[in-house]
C-alpha cells in the first residue's frame, strides 16, 4: 500500500492525499493507495495541486497496516508524519486530535 | 563590531524587497518549483523534513544584544519558541512559514542582519575564531580581514555560479579554534619579524564523503594582497573545478586531482595577473575596517581577587571557571563560553527566552558583545573577572550554566533525521544520549578534554570526521546505524579519524562510546593525557579490541 505525500508551499507542512481528494494534515486520514491505478490516478491529483500552487514536489511513500491503522514503512517518513523523535512537543504528534472522523 | 554603512544598508534592503517580490511571484504562480528553488536557496531558505528552515547569516559569529533580542523575537514570532546555532556560526528556524518569511528578513534588517551566502553555491559567511580580538593566544583579530572577505564576495559577480559551495575560515592564533585545515580556504593571520600582517593560506580542506585536510600554498601572504590572491585562487576553482558531478565539485577534489603543486602554480599564475591591480587593499582602508572591531575600552577594576574569594565559596561556580572561562588578553577579564549542551538536551539549542537572557548578560557585564562558536556553544567574549559570578548566576537562571566546555558532553550534532531533508539517521538523540551517560559533574571531568561530533549522513555537517570520537549515522536495510571513527582533529594539527571498525546499531552506539571512554580511561598515562593524545599514543589496537574482541 502507497500514499501520495508532499509539503504544502505555502507553509511547508507535510500533507498526503486523503481519501476524498482533499489533502490531510495527518496520515492516518490519508487515502491507501492499493492499485497501480490508485497510484497513477494520486499522481495525476498531486500533478494538477503543484500546478495549483497547493503542493511542492509530491512523491509517493509505502505504508503498512499496524494494530492502529497505517503507518509509513521508511522511518524517515514515520518522522515527517509525527514530528521530531526528540520533541514530542513539535509537530504532529504535538496536536490533540487522535483520529479522522 | 562592524556597522553597516549605507552601501550595506541598501544593499540588504533591496535583497529583502527582491526576495519578497520572488515569493509573492512563487505563491501567485509566476514561478515554479525549479525556479523559485535557487532564489530562495540565495536567500538561506530550505524545504526540510517537517517544514521550511530558514538559515541566518550570523557573519564570523559576531553580534550585539540587540541582534540576538531579535532573534529570539522571530523565534517566538514566526518559529516555535526556538532556534539552532550551527557549526557555521548561524542559526537556523526550523518551523517559519514561506509566506512569512518576508516578513522575517524584513525584522532581521531592522537589526542589519540577513540570510545571505548561507546557501547556495557562492562563497559561503565567512567564519572565525570565536574568541577573536579577546583571547590572550591571539596575534591579531582576524575580523576585520573577515569583513573584507565579504564585502569582496557579497554578490561578487564572477564567483555566483561556482562549481558548488565555497567556504573561508580565518583565525588570527596559533591554536587554531575555527578549523581553517578543513575549508575551501583557510587563513591563519600572523606578523612576521618586521611586525608586518601576513596569512598562512590553506587550500582544498572539507568534509563531507571526501574529507580532506588543506594544503598550505602560502605561508606568509601580505595582508594587502589577501583579496588578490583569494580572488585567484577562486579563478582557478571556478575554471577548472569539476561541473559534471556535485561530489567531486568542490575545491578539495581539485586539488586532489590536479596535485597541490599544479594547482600552486596556477594560482600563482593568475595571482600575478591581478596583483597589482584593483584588489590590492590599500592601508587607509584595512584600518578604516579595523576600526570597527576595535576592542571595548576594558577596565578591570580595583578588586582583582573577587572571582578568587567566590570560587573558593562555591564549587560549582568553581567548577563553570575551570571548564567555561578562556584567557584573555585584557588582565581582569575573561572569555565566558555558554555552554548551549545543557545534559541530555539538543546542541545548539536555544530557546527565546534564553535568547533574550543571554543579551541581556551580555549588554550589562559584556560590552554588547556575543559570538556563535562553531561548536555550537555562545560566547560572551569580554566580561570582567569579576562579573563571572554574576553571569554565572544569571546563566543558572536561564538553565545554560553547564560547565561542560570541552567535555565529552559538549557534542556537536548536525539536525540529522528529526529535521533534515537529507539525513540518513538520526544525530540530536544520539548525542542526547551520550550527554545522559557521561552527564554527571564528576565522571565528565575525570574524563577530561573529548570531542565527540555527530553527523547524520555523509555530508558531515557534524563534523564527525575531526571528532576524538565521530560518529556518523547511516541507513542499513532501513535501520539506522552509526559508524564510529577515531583520532580526528580539527585544529592546527587537524586529523582525519579512521573508522574503526563495523558500525553500531541506535541503541548499542551509546554503550560502544562508553567502551571506548572506558578503554581510554584504563590506558592513560595520567589523568591529564587526554584522548586524543592517548589514543595517538597507543593508536586503535586497544580500542578495536575493547569493542570487537581479539581478532
Amino acid at each position: 500500500m502507497k500514499a501520495l505525500t508532499a509539503n504544502r508551499l505555502i507553509d511547508g507542512e507535510v500533507v498526503w492525499l486523503g481519501r476524498s481528494g482533499q489533502w490531510v494534515e495527518m496520515l492516518h486520514s490519508a487515502w491507501g493507495l492499493e492499485t497501480p491505478e490508485a497510484e497513477a490516478e494520486a499522481m495525476a491529483i498531486g500533478a494538477q495541486a503543484v500546478t495549483e500552487r497547493l503542493l511542492v514536489d509530491p512523491y509517493l511513500i509505502d505504508l503498512r497496516r499496524t494494530e492502529d491503522g497505517i503507518e509509513a514503512v521508511r522511518f524517515r517518513e514515520r518522522i515527517r508524519a509525527k514530528g521530531p523523535t526528540t520533541r514530542p512537543d513539535l509537530g504532529k504528534q504535538a496536536r490533540r486530535e487522535t483520529s479522522a472522523a | 563590531m562592524y556597522r553597516y554603512d549605507e552601501f550595506d544598508t541598501d544593499f540588504v534592503s533591496a535583497r529583502v524587497e527582491q526576495f519578497t517580490d520572488q515569493v509573492r511571484r512563487r505563491l501567485a504562480g509566476d514561478l515554479d518549483e525549479d525556479q523559485f528553488k535557487p532564489l530562495r536557496l540565495m536567500n538561506g531558505v530550505y524545504l526540510q523534513l517537517h517544514a521550511y528552515m530558514l538559515r541566518v547569516a550570523i557573519p564570523y559569529g559576531t553580534l550585539n544584544g540587540a541582534q540576538m533580542r531579535k532573534l529570539a523575537y522571530v523565534a517566538r514570532t514566526y518559529d516555535r519558541g526556538y532556534g539552532h546555532f550551527t557549526t557555521r556560526q548561524n542559526i537556523q528556524f526550523n518551523w517559519p512559514r514561506l509566506k512569512d518569511i518576508p516578513a522575517i528578513l524584513e525584522e532581521l534588517a531592522k537589526v542589519e542582519m540577513h540570510a545571505i551566502q548561507t546557501s547556495g553555491n557562492c562563497i559561503r559567511n565567512v567564519t572565525a575564531d570565536h574568541f577573536s580580538g579577546a583571547a590572550a593566544d591571539e596575534i591579531l583579530d582576524p575580523r576585520p580581514y573577515a569583513e573584507i572577505l565579504r564585502q569582496w564576495s557579497s554578490l561578487h559577480p564572477e564567483f555566483s555560479f561556482l562549481p558548488r559551495k565555497f567556504k573561508i575560515a580565518v583565525t588570527g592564533a596559533p591554536h587554531d579554534r575555527a578549523a581553517v585545515q578543513v575549508h575551501d580556504i583557510g587563513l591563519q593571520a600572523k606578523r612576521d619579524a618586521n611586525g608586518n600582517v601576513g596569512f598562512a593560506v590553506f587550500v582544498g580542506g572539507g568534509l563531507g564523503r571526501t574529507p580532506m585536510i588543506a594544503r598550505k600554498v602560502r605561508d606568509f601572504l601580505p595582508e594587502e594582497e589577501l583579496l588578490a590572491y583569494c580572488e585567484a585562487i577562486l579563478r582557478v576553482y571556478n575554471r577548472y573545478g569539476r561541473r559534471d558531478n556535485k561530489y567531486k565539485a568542490r575545491i578539495k577534489i581539485l586539488v586532489h586531482e590536479t596535485g597541490v603543486e599544479t594547482l600552486k602554480a596556477d594560482i600563482e599564475h593568475a595571482f600575478e595577473e591581478i596583483r597589482h591591480g584593483v584588489l590590492r587593499l590599500p592601508q587607509d582602508e584595512i584600518d578604516r575596517i579595523t576600526d570597527y572591531f576595535a576592542a571595548p575600552a576594558f577596565a578591570a577594576g580595583a578588586d582583582a581577587d573577587a572571582l578568587d574569594r567566590a570560587t573558593a565559596a562555591d564549587p560549582a561556580l568553581a567548577a563553570f571557571v575551570e571548564r567555561n572561562l578562556q584567557p584573555h588578553k585584557a588582565p581582569g577579564y575573561a572569555s565566558v563560553t555558554i555552554s548551549l549542551k545543557p545534559i541530555g538536551k539538543a546542541p545548539g539549542d536555544a530557546t527565546a527566552d534564553q535568547m533574550d537572557a543571554v543579551a541581556a548578560l551580555a549588554e550589562r557585564y559584556g560590552h554588547d558583545e556575543i559570538r556563535v562558536s562553531h561548536e555550537q556553544n555562545l560566547v560572551l567574549p569580554h566580561v570582567r573577572k569579576a562579573d563571572v559570578p554574576a553571569v554565572f548566576e544569571g546563566l543558572k537562571d536561564t538553565g545554560l550554566a553547564e560547565a561542560n566546555a570541552g567535555l565529552v558532553t559538549d557534542i556537536i550534532a548536525c539536525p540529522g533525521m528529526d529535521f533534515c531533508a537529507l539525513a540518513t539517521a538520526r544525530s540530536i538523540p544520539v548525542a542526547q544520549r551520550i550527554s545522559e551517560r557521561f552527564g554527571t559533574p564528576d565522571r565528565q571531568r575525570d574524563i577530561g578534554d573529548l570531542k565527540i561530533k555527530i553527523s547524520g549522513c555523509i555530508n558531515a555537517c557534524g563534523h564527525h570526521h575531526v571528532g576524538h570520537i565521530g560518529i556518523l549515522g547511516v541507513e542499513k536495510k532501513g535501520e539506522e546505524y552509526y559508524q564510529i571513527t577515531l583520532g580526528g582533529s580539527g585544529d592546527e594539527n587537524s586529523a582525519i579519524g579512521e573508522i574503526i571498525g563495523r558500525g553500531f546499531s541506535y541503541e548499542e552506539v551509546v554503550d560502544a562510546v562508553e567502551t571506548l571512554v572506558d578503554t581510554y580511561i584504563g590506558l592513560r598515562d595520567a589523568p591529564d593525557e587526554d584522548f586524543l593524545a592517548a589514543y595517538r599514543r597507543v593508536g586503535d589496537a586497544p580500542f578495536k579490541e575493547a569493542l570487537y574482541g581479539t581478532a
